[in-house]
């Protein structure tokens, strides 16, 4: 019996309705990117969830590392002036 | 053949626009409708950019460590939204160095306040709520336009500014609630920076180049008039809690229309700023270019490391 050979793992982003973003929605494996796409029609827009569809070689994508995150992201914790709450302003002004 | 082809593809635009349902990238537009695109997204993206010298100015001489956080953090968000206005306009096909060229040779224009000067530290409170302000006005209206990429770049701007404004306000209150000084800097910010704001929205309706066709297309949704008056009927009562005077006498409350009537703007000003004479417009354009240029040591470094990885790739391949 052949060995069965590994293909490349695919993820898919699609895009639900004109003027919003592609989301992620999940991953398949395909020989060759134009054959992802056709599974990607066929797995993840089998009720019209969506309008437009990207497949991307997942060894293609350079991911944040999940152990180190905290450090990656943590230069932000602490600059709450970022956000509009830091801000008290009398009652009298509202919606700013 | 190809004339009924262009009629169809131009009828299927205009349903969509009419249908409310976006533009995206690949998606056949007029070529109009794209070079207009090209010329209003690439003008935000450059406003945003050249924005960030005014304010940039007073980095170094924030009173305190909590102003000078905050506001390294308003110029870095300037400076964020000023590359997604310039990759949302790279999906039209026009490229990064051929809109810096078009800046740098003042072919491309920016919004004209950002070539008046930030003169006294009030000038940083005055900027944020007044600049930031009428620019949130103009922003909130986009998040409607009919191109996708444009429309999704504004709604992410728009989540940001919303601490530009109140860092704004809140230097302005206190610097209005100090002492007499600190109270007339707040004035004079004031009145320095109004009609400057006012400008912002361009010329009156009737008097607007590119106006009526971009309204058409959807990529304005409401007028520059429109705008300007939802900018000074909130504003006015922010200037009360202030304390301040008016910066126009004739700002008043009009009953039967519902909004503040205020003064004419003073329109030659405005034409001479930008056409390239207001008080800093040369100073703005050559401190991109030195900058610019500076900053060619990084590019240089980035395109040998790019060098390398493929060298070193091509030898692991062989
Ligand atoms: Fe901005
Ligand atoms: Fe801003």
């Amino acid at each position: 019996m052949p060995q069965q050979e590994h293909l490349a793992v695919y993820e898919v982003f699609v895009r639900s309705a004109r003027g919003l973003d592609h989301k992620h929605v999940g991953s398949l494996h395909a020989e060759s990117p134009e054959h992802a796409l056709m599974y990607a029609r066929d797995c993840y827009l089998r009720r019209s969830e969506g309008i437009s569809v990207w497949v991307v070689k997942a060894s293609d994508v350079t991911a944040s590392q999940g152990d180190d995150v905290a450090d990656f992201v943590e230069p932000m914790d602490d600059k709450d002036y970022r956000h509009a709450t830091h801000y008290v302003l009398p009652e009298s002004v509202k919606n700013m | 053949m190809r004339n009924t082809d262009e009629h169809a593809l131009q009828a299927e635009f205009d349903r969509r626009v009419a249908a409310e349902e976006k533009i995206e990238p690949t998606d056949w537009m007029p070529d109009d409708y794209r070079k207009n695109l090209i010329r209003q997204m690439s003008q935000h993206a450059h406003s945003e950019i050249i924005g960030m010298q005014p304010e940039g100015n007073w980095i170094t001489r924030a009173p305190s460590l909590r102003r000078k956080a905050i506001l390294l953090a308003k110029v870095q968000d300037e400076g964020g939204h000023g590359l997604y206005l310039y990759s949302a306009t790279e999906t039209l096909g026009i490229t990064r160095s051929e809109m810096i060229e078009a800046l740098q040779t003042r072919k491309a224009k920016y919004a004209s306040i950002f070539n008046y000067p930030t003169l006294t530290w009030a000038d940083i409170g005055a900027v944020g709520w007044l600049v930031d302000g009428a620019a949130i006005v103009n922003q909130i209206a986009l998040q409607r336009t009919s191109y996708g990429p444009y429309a999704r770049a504004m709604i992410r701007i728009c989540k940001e500014e919303s601490f530009h404004q109140r860092q704004g306000y809140e230097l302005m209150l206190e610097m209005a609630k100090g002492s007499p000084q600190q109270k007339q800097m707040a004035q004079d910010a004031l009145n320095r920076f109004w009609w400057p704001s006012l400008m912002m929205f361009g010329p009156h309706d009737g008097d607007s180049a590119h106006s009526s066709k971009s309204m058409q297309w959807k990529i304005k949704r409401e007028s520059n008039d429109t705008l300007r008056q939802r900018f000074i009927d909130q504003t006015v009562p922010q200037i009360e809690v202030l304390g301040l005077e008016m910066p126009d006498p004739e700002i008043k409350w009009n009953e039967t229309r519902g909004h503040y009537d205020s003064g004419e703007i003073n329109w030659d000003e405005f034409y001479k700023v930008i056409n390239g004479n207001g008080p800093c417009n040369h100073q703005r354009i050559k401190h991109h270019v030195k900058a610019h240029q500076d900053g060619e040591w990084v590019r240089e470094a980035v395109r040998a490391y790019r060098a390398k990885q493929a060298r070193k790739k091509d030898e692991r391949a062989a």
